[in-house]
């Protein structure tokens, strides 16, 4: 019998994890948030998304081909990149908006450094920022036409209410809250922001399913808590209560699934709490003291952008490294 | 219980049922054995036979060449048909001697067995152990004598047996825990008389109760060891691991257990030290599971050094039509192999035979970045650093990043979700960081 085998090196198994199944469980995990803002804010937030995930899927495309790459094009990366783009956009915004945005994410943010796995910045939110400081305007219209919530909601969001008050009092004051609406989600926002609950649920499913670690999530939203708990016990006539910091604004998203990004987070738990921790202390800044009402996008693309340096020094504790503690037992 | 838990590792399924409850059989003899000069890691052993001489069963064919390096006995008795390269488990062809077997299993005369082996010089059981070829079993074949002999300076104050068998598939040392355990226990004694000490362990994962509860009899019938039931997580069989985790001790970076006064050996040695000295018979036959969906009907055999693949194979019910891979030894660190033509040898715990449907794809994306295989790796290593360093030619700060502390478990590969051959690049980043830190001192 002469037979031949496959020869490879050891090991010769593995745990059937891959790229495809992580991204599209991420997609996963993000549909009952997107579902969710599809039945709040009615067809035009289902327009935005859809339109968003295609000009990302196709730049995807484009982009292997002109490349010369293996296609990734449904590996599920360019799906992911353009559903949180979208997610993280008004229901308003206008349909170029949304193909400029799905481009810039897949093309600036991640095929210019060479495709998955060697972009230093989230690309959804290298798009989401881009988008900020060039249509501004758009990208803070939060009117709501259809939808569940079509006008039944004042069209500013907490955060902007907030932060309205905290620079000019006289214009305004500190909004007054119900708990259980942003917890659920009844709020205007960002299409797929809103719901705690639904990305609360995503995001246990993601640990569940070892796709995310706690670290990151946890030191961010924690640390978002202490701070602005501190400045509301400070000054609760001024500052917004930290529960609602918590449940408004793409904290959530923010902690679960964009700082989450395997790719620009760091390597090893010491560092990714670090990560965590930086992002959040950055987001209570810009939120307390900074010009924008909202600042995890830029908390968590700032923090990437120091990736490089914590996976330096947060080394793992090499095995044997102490010294051998003579006698045992 | 083993108390300290290592870092890292991961949880494969151990497919170990296929084979745990079947007892050892005695493979039959081949036609033809294969006896490669080199079954051991150290300096490969000298022929000392040459083409048409008649040998038997448990004669020298080869001779130790130096003190790193152990005799080759003929496994059975026939015609030595040749003295030439001939394939190699661990890939290229190497000097190997072809026996024609008789069938008739002659036995050479036997070495004296040692008269009350318990109570006798250290140094009579050393060179019996050195005699009769013994390597460590658990697959990493260095010469047990050597292992045995550490300099002064490195006293030793506790022996452990490995009877870990962290490899998915493999049930060889479970078996012989439960078929030959006494005589584990005899040749763990051997060991600790060598270095004056009472007691010793046996580390045996908690996914073998039946075992630990056999050896357990022993330990307290004979009194000589304790046995520590061990968290059931890869790599725990591996020998730094296996110290960590029954003693507390971490041997240095770089450093040999005997550093932290400690000696592991496999429980199949103990049996062969046993068996040496009580009935002066060489290494030449030992247990390997054959096993996984790609033979008919998974088996524990007795097999001779020498026998082919190909015999292993057949004595298992052959391979399936689907089968695509077989690799010496367990699905984590075990060999590929191109052909059955491969003689087992005196480390061959398992053939492994996977059909095509188990068979890993090839090819790998870039790295994501994920953190897996940190989490993972039980040395605390950064292998995806360590990957991009040497694929980038970075081979100074490959050293920096410890490439060299890597035991090549797998771990890395396993988990991680790019497909990265991680290991592959690992051993080839060790090699360059060898070969740099040479040219640096020459
Ligand atoms: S780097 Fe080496 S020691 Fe670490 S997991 Fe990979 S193979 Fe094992
Ligand atoms: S497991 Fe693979 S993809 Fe993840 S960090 Fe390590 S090398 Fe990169």
């Amino acid at each position: 019998m002469s037979r031949t085998f496959f020869i490879t090196s050891s090991p010769h198994v593995n745990d059937g994890d891959s790229i495809f199944r992580i991204m599209w469980s991420v997609v996963g995990a993000l549909l009952p948030a997107t579902l969710w803002g599809f039945y709040l804010f009615g067809m035009p937030a289902v327009r935005v998304t859809l339109i968003t995930v295609a000009a990302a899927v196709i730049s995807e495309a484009v982009a292997n081909k002109m490349r010369g790459r293996a296609d990734t094009t449904l590996d599920g990366s360019a799906v992911l990149t353009g559903l949180l783009l979208a997610l993280n956009l008004p229901p308003s915004a206008p349909w170029w908006l949304c193909i400029f945005g799905g481009a810039a994410a897949i093309l600036l943010g991640k095929q210019v450094f060479g495709g998955l796995g060697h972009n230093p910045f989230n690309p959804a939110l290298v798009a989401r920022v881009l988008l900020l400081v060039s249509f501004p305007a758009f990208m803070t219209n939060w009117a709501v036409e259809a939808g569940y919530l079509a006008d039944a909601v004042s069209s500013a969001t907490v955060l902007g209410e907030a932060k309205t008050f905290l620079m000019t009092p006289a214009l305004g004051a500190l909004p007054n809250v119900n708990y259980l609406d942003l917890f659920i989600g009844f709020r205007a926002g960002c299409i797929g922001e809103v719901s705690t609950l639904l990305l609360l649920a995503g995001g246990a499913y993601l640990y569940w399913r070892r796709i995310i670690t706690i670290d990151i999530p946890l030191a961010f939203i924690a640390t978002v808590f202490v701070v602005t708990t501190a400045a509301w016990g400070f000054a609760p006539d001024k500052y917004l209560n930290p529960m609602a910091h918590l449940m408004t604004g793409g904290l959530m998203i923010g902690a679960l699934f964009m700082a989450t990004d395997m790719v620009t987070s760091p390597l090893n738990t010491k560092g990714r709490w670090i990560f965590g921790f930086g992002c959040g202390l950055l987001t209570a800044i810009i939120r307390l003291w900074g010009g924008y009402p909202e600042g995890v996008s830029f908390s968590i693309l700032l923090m990437n952008a120091c990736v490089p340096l914590i996976d330096r020094y947060t080394k793992p504790r090499k095995f044997g490294f102490v010294a051998p503690a003579k006698g045992g037992e | 219980m083993g108390k300290h838990l290592f870092m890292g590792g991961i949880h494969p399924p151990d497919e170990k049922k296929r084979t745990a409850q079947l007892p050892v059989e005695v493979a039959p003899l081949p036609e033809r054995i294969f006896l490669p000069v080199s079954q051991h890691i150290g300096a490969p052993a000298k022929t000392a036979v040459k083409k048409g001489d008649k040998v038997l069963k448990g004669q020298v064919v080869a001779t130790a060449s130096g003190f790193v390096s152990v005799p080759i006995h003929s496994s059975t008795s026939g015609i030595v048909k040749s003295v030439g390269p001939y394939h190699h488990p661990m890939g290229a062809k190497q000097l190997a001697i072809e026996i024609e077997v008789d069938g008739e299993d002659l036995a050479a005369e036997p070495m004296a067995p040692i008269a009350d082996p318990l109570n006798a010089d250290p140094n009579v059981i050393k060179s019996r152990i050195l005699e009769a070829g013994i390597v460590g079993m658990g697959g990493a074949t260095f010469p047990t004598h050597v292992k045995l002999s550490p300099p002064p300076e490195s006293p030793i104050d506790a022996v452990i047996l490995n009877g870990v068998e962290c490899e998915p598939f493999l049930t060889a040392d479970h078996r012989l825990m439960l078929e030959r355990g006494d005589d584990i226990m005899c040749g763990l004694k051997l060991i600790l008389n060598i270095f004056g000490l009472e007691r010793g362990f046996i580390g045996i994962e908690k996914n073998k109760p039946d075992a630990i509860a056999e050896m357990a009899r022993f330990a307290t019938q004979r009194g000589w060891c304790d046995i520590r039931g061990l968290e059931v997580r890869y790599p725990q069989g591996a020998e730094k691991q296996l110290i960590h985790a029954i003693l507390g001790r971490d041997v240095p970076s770089g450093a040999l257990p005997m550093a932290v006064g400690t000696v592991v050996q496999n429980v199949a040695t103990a049996v062969a030290i046993w068996e040496a000295v009580t009935q002066g018979k060489p290494l030449i036959e030992r247990v390997a599971t054959v096993t996984g969906d790609g033979v008919n009907e998974p088996k524990n055999l007795l097999i001779r050094t020498g026998m082919t693949l190909e015999h292993l194979v057949t004595q298992a019910g052959g391979l399936t039509d689907d089968c695509q891979k077989v690799i010496m030894g367990g699905p984590m660190m075990g060999m590929a192999q191109h052909t059955l033509e491969v003689p087992a040898t005196k480390g061959t715990s398992g053939v492994l035979c996977l059909p095509a449907s188990q068979v890993r794809a090839t090819g790998h994306r870039d790295c994501i970045s994920c953190g897996r295989c940190v989490s993972a790796c039980p040395m605390g290593l950064s292998p995806t650093t360590i990957f991009n360093l040497i694929d980038k030619d970075k081979v100074a700060e490959a050293d920096e990043w410890s490439a060299l502390d890597c035991i090549e478990c797998g771990s890395c590969s396993y988990v991680c979700p790019a497909w990265i051959p991680l290991v592959q690049y690992i051993r080839y980043a060790k090699g360059r960081v060898m070969a740099r830190r040479r040219e640096l001192k020459g």
